[in-house]
């Protein structure tokens, strides 16, 4: 991890009516950093990060990723990011191979690249033997990983993960995690949410959201300090509590 | 009498040439006032095996009862004195709170002032909105709602499949202080979820992958047979720390778990001050190792291997 800035808000917010989703957010997340981002159902997670991969136009405030600014240059930020969610990740009628191909050509690697990129990724998964096979066979385990590799194919500065581990077995999660801890090594952004508590252990620094609010951002050691806490499952619940918004 | 008897279920969907066996000969008894907890991740068999207990599907072989109705036979009395909530959302988006409340009442010949009482801690939380639309709730007050829903009628038995999963860890929290409340009025209650936390909060669980029952016990009878040393161990380079462990040939297996990594021993006459050596000697600081007891997920972990 280095000093490199790639993800930078300044008061990021948005509105949805007289509805403030996302309240003058304000973080920077350095090259090579994994970063959890935590909040309860309806705390403005989603709307926050679809706001960072170029999907939804911030209300007011600014923001860059990569760089690249999030009002005028959202078809840059899409081809510099990788993004999984939980609900929809791969062609499941589509087979493992074509998957493959499907990605890489979707974000512009040659024929010889997605060839030599698959035939790794597909070793490193073991899964020589089903590369022919629709993805819908697969235990969810193996899409999530599967997943997770498609989404940094193209070597992206940042990967942005939404809850893409639930319903995973234990021993796939932190199989899981160990891919993460990789690509973070070799120099990808993590950004990920997930409302495993024990994950927000492995991540550099966790900002938690509360109301559309920052109410922590530091390391997980330094937050259970701070809030004189054993475990992230305690500080989260302390700040949680403290919601005023029901919906 | 128990609330659930299942025996030798066997359950299997075939699509085209493949097939995939999703219950796979499970036997299992809930005791009436019990709350039965089936954990398990995606593709364990849950939610088969609530679909059969609900009368909504019929396994291939085996027999099943709830309360001593037959699953086959008897399915109309079944649907009469059960409480489901699925695990997709499944109530109708287009209506009110108020009245999916309403609808789920008057379909089972009752109404919601018979049974307020019942649904009345929960439903509270929802009484602000009731005049919203289900389908614009958030995901917390969704599941309020559904849980409401399935005890309107006064079931006596409770089916919730995965009621908190995609849900934050404060909600998750207030949603089993609910059901330990329902438990205490006497319903029975079969809750499945992913979340191995969540074990310690019933009274038996089975845990579940693959369409079989790895163990099923009380939480503390299966921490308690875990049968090898268990290290908590902890040092300044997390990443590291791993695959330095699992270099270890006396180390069986070693995960991560929150801010320590949990390392099984099968030998007991491990030695934790040599293992600080080596891990000083491959450059670690800041070294922590603890012998702990361990939890349900380890124990899951640990019965996944075999």
């Amino acid at each position: 991890m280095n000093n490199e800035i790639v993800i930078k808000t300044d008061k990021l917010t948005k509105k949805f009516g007289d509805f403030t989703a996302v309240d003058e957010i304000s973080f920077e997340v350095y090259k090579g950093e994994i970063f959890g981002f935590l909040g309860a159902n309806g705390a403005g997670k989603t709307t926050a990060m679809k706001m960072l991969i170029g999907i939804s136009k911030p209300t007011s405030g600014a923001a860059s990723i990569s760089g690249f600014d999030v009002y005028k240059q959202t078809e840059q930020i899409k081809k510099n990011i990788g993004y999984m969610s939980q609900k929809f990740s791969l062609y499941e009628d589509l087979t493992i191979m074509e998957n493959i191909e499907l990605f890489g050509g979707i974000y512009g690697l040659s024929y010889v690249e997605i060839k030599a990129r698959g035939k790794n990724l597909i070793d490193k998964l073991n899964l020589q033997n089903e590369s022919d096979k629709l993805v819908e066979s697969l235990p969810l385990g193996w899409k999530q990983k599967l997943a997770f590799g498609l989404a940094i194919l193209h070597n992206p500065q940042i990967v942005f993960l939404d809850e893409p581990t639930s319903g995973v077995d234990p021993i796939t999660r932190r199989q899981f995690w160990d891919m993460i801890y990789e690509a973070s090594h070799k120099g990808i952004t993590v950004f990920v949410t997930t409302h495993y508590m024990d994950e927000a252990e492995y991540c550099n620094r966790i900002c938690i959201l509360v109301d559309g609010e920052i109410k922590a951002l530091d390391s997980p050691e330094g937050l259970k300090r701070k809030l004189e806490a054993k475990s992230i499952d305690e500080v989260f619940v302390m700040l949680a509590r403290s919601a005023k918004r029901t919906e | 009498m128990n609330a659930v008897e299942i025996k030798n279920i066997v359950k299997k969907y075939s699509k085209k040439k493949s097939s995939v066996t999703a219950v796979n000969n499970i036997s299992f008894t809930v005791e009436e006032g019990e709350l039965f907890g089936l954990l398990g991740p995606d593709g364990a068999g849950k939610s088969t095996i609530f679909r059969i207990l609900t009368t909504l599907l019929l396994p291939d072989s085996g027999s099943a009862t709830v309360l001593n109705y037959d699953i086959i036979k008897d399915w109309k009395e079944i649907r009469n004195i059960v409480g489901y909530m699925p695990g997709r959302f499944s109530l109708y988006q287009d209506l009110t709170v108020e009245e999916n409340l309403e609808f789920f009442a008057t379909v089972f010949n009752t109404t919601i002032q018979e049974n307020y009482e019942l649904v009345a801690d929960i439903y509270k939380q929802l009484e602000p909105f009731k005049h919203r639309r289900a389908g614009k709730l958030s995901g917390g007050m969704k599941q309020k709602l559904a849980l409401s829903c399935a005890l309107i009628h006064k079931p006596k038995i409770l089916f919730l499949d995965e009621p908190t999963t995609g849900v934050d860890p404060v909600s998750r929290k207030e949603f089993w202080e609910m059901l330990i409340r329902l438990k205490k009025q006497g319903i029975s209650i079969l809750v499945s979820t992913p979340y191995m936390d969540e074990a310690n909060l019933c009274d038996r669980v089975a845990l579940m992958q693959s369409g079989r029952i790895l163990e099923i016990d009380t939480p503390q009878n299966i921490v308690n047979r875990f049968e090898k040393n268990l290290l908590a161990v902890r040092s300044g380079n997390m990443f590291n720390l791993l695959n330095d462990l699992r270099s270890i040939p006396q180390i069986e297996s070693c995960f991560a778990f929150g801010d320590n990594h949990h390392v099984v021993i099968d030998e007991t006459d491990f030695n934790s001050e040599d293992l600080k050596k080596y891990l000083i000697s491959n450059g670690h600081s800041d070294i922590s190792i603890s012998s702990i007891e361990p939890t349900i997920e380890d124990c899951f972990m640990q019965l996944m291997k075999k």
